[in-house]
């Protein structure tokens, strides 16, 4: 057997020189130090994205999108397909978790400041798959054409057309119309499964290709450290295995919140009755659909949800360009405004999450 | 001379690359923005009869492809209004505890004549006309209310 994958290699290596590959992860090394747990975030969410892949292509066997059919189709799922309420539910949680990750991946990048020269394209590449992964999780969250998905998508992209000037054209685009109808469930349908998986996949190649090119960061303390007190681990075997541990524990996490927590299906959509009462968005909107509900009427001259957007789009804009207005304050080592603005920033997140779901 | 050649050239090409791209933008950008649907001409539809409706409820009523809000107020008077919150496009609701129009998305609140009064929608809501014709009710556009 050992002999057959001998050949198979040489084979593959005559052709393809994988050994110079090897060779170079071989000798990649990963710092060990006390921050070094930050370094396996991102792989987890490279995981989660991985079973998205896989989970969303097995719903994709039984979904049928329709008004007349998208919610019947899932229901069909979890009740007559074997195990397709798992599927769902895998799918479901693993969405969530997946931008979970992405955001401690990014914070903890933000405060071990990873996204320093030469990693300016590494955190604005990342910045890009946090927002496709969000797109991934509005669109779809519409899919199953159920009531809390219709009014949160009604919600979301109302919101889209609060946008100055160009605000109109792109509530029309996203609807495919006036209003959200089927044909809002088409687009979003297409954009869930074909083109955020492939601007996804091409960012994803790209922010993977310039980590493995750079290496890991190394902190700042850690940099000074003399050449013979920096300990490291080689990347292959044994990050990768660490990694791969650290994934098998995040799958058990994943299936337990699975199966003992399988996601509902609620009621089907009616575009013709009442927004029911608890009406939220998916919990990573959350921050953003409390700040909005705060916001009165109107501010000075323009209306609230307006300002909302417009103060959004602003902070966001400021955050994806951390790395070049940063490094002003790189010489005051005890102002230390950018831990300030990450923890104010975290806890902003936090206090209006936990407020949406109190109120 | 041959420098100017180099330039024309320049241009011709750049011009059919903008042209180009522009033939193939153009077409791509249209498809993406949905043909308008036309709108069904409704003027008024029949809601009921006015007897059987409960007091102090609302009900929501499809006027053509628009959900319109119609509420029987504890006087026995009718009122009709768009269903749609002002704010973000929620489908609004009738609250018997407050006797006011609800958006459940944002915590929006209308009074009975539609007037946005606390929360965040920035307008009223659109009234309609109601009519009670031999005890059934008809809701008129404002348009067309005599």
């Amino acid at each position: 057997m050992s002999q057959i994958i001998k050949k198979s290699y040489q084979w593959v290596d005559d052709r393809f020189h994988l050994t110079p590959l090897i060779e170079f992860m071989r000798h990649k090394k990963v710092p060990v130090h006390k921050h070094s747990i930050w370094y396996y975030m991102g792989g987890v969410a490279l995981f989660l994205f991985i079973i998205q892949v896989v989970t969303g292509i097995l719903l994709l066997l039984y979904y049928q999108s329709g008004v007349d059919s998208g919610y019947e189709s899932v229901r069909f799922l979890m009740t007559k397909v074997n195990f397709g309420w798992l599927i769902r539910s895998i799918h479901s949680w693993s969405a969530n978790l997946f931008i979970f990750f992405i955001f401690v991946h990014m914070f903890s990048t933000f405060f071990t400041k990873a996204f320093r020269k030469p990693r300016e394209l590494t955190w604005l590449s990342g910045f890009v798959l946090l927002l496709l992964a969000m797109g991934f999780g509005f669109s779809g969250y519409l899919l199953p054409w159920n009531e809390l998905a219709f009014f949160a998508t009604k919600v979301g992209t109302d919101i889209a057309g609060a946008v100055p000037l160009i605000g109109d054209a792109i509530k029309v685009v996203l609807r495919g119309g006036e209003d959200v109808t089927g044909a809002t469930l088409s687009r979003f349908y297409a954009f869930h499964v074909a083109l955020i998986p492939g601007i996804f996949t091409v960012i994803l190649g790209l922010h993977l290709l310039f980590i493995q090119r750079q290496g890991m960061h190394e902190p700042d303390y850690f940099k000074n450290l003399p050449q013979e007190k920096k300990k490291t681990i080689p990347f292959f075997p044994n990050f990768i295995l660490r990694d791969a541990l650290l994934w098998l524990i995040v799958l058990n996490i994943l299936l337990y919140l699975a199966v003992f927590f399988p996601w509902e299906l609620g009621n089907k959509a009616d575009p013709f009755s009442s927004a029911p009462q608890g009406i939220r968005p998916e919990w990573y909107f959350m921050f953003m659909f409390q700040t909005l509900k705060f916001l009165p009427a109107h501010i000075l001259f323009i209306e609230g949800e307006v300002f909302g957007v417009l103060f959004f789009t602003v902070v966001a804009i400021v955050w994806l360009l951390v790395p070049f207005w940063e490094l002003k304050f790189k010489g005051d080592k005890k102002a230390r405004p950018l831990k300030i603005i990450g923890i104010v920033v975290i806890l902003y997140i936090i206090a209006l999450t936990a407020l949406g779901y109190i109120l | 001379m041959a420098m100017k050649r180099r330039r024309f050239l320049d241009i011709l090409l750049g011009a059919g690359l903008l042209g180009w791209l522009g033939s193939v933008l153009y077409p791509l950008i249209s498809f993406l923005k949905p043909p308008p649907i036309p709108k069904a001409n409704v003027n008024s539809i029949k809601a009921g009869v006015a007897s059987q409706f409960p007091i102090n409820s609302g009900q929501i009523i499809k006027f053509g492809r628009k959900p319109v809000i119609l509420i029987k107020m504890e006087s026995g008077d009718f009122r009709a209004f768009s269903a749609i919150c002002t704010h973000l496009d929620c489908i609004v609701q009738y609250r018997k505890d407050l006797k006011q129009i609800w958006c459940a998305c944002h915590n929006g609140h209308y009074d009975l004549r539609g007037i946005n009064i606390a929360g965040p929608p920035p307008r009223p809501l659109d009234e309609y006309k109601v009519n009670i014709v031999n005890d059934e009710i008809i809701v008129s556009r404002p348009e067309q209310a005599g």
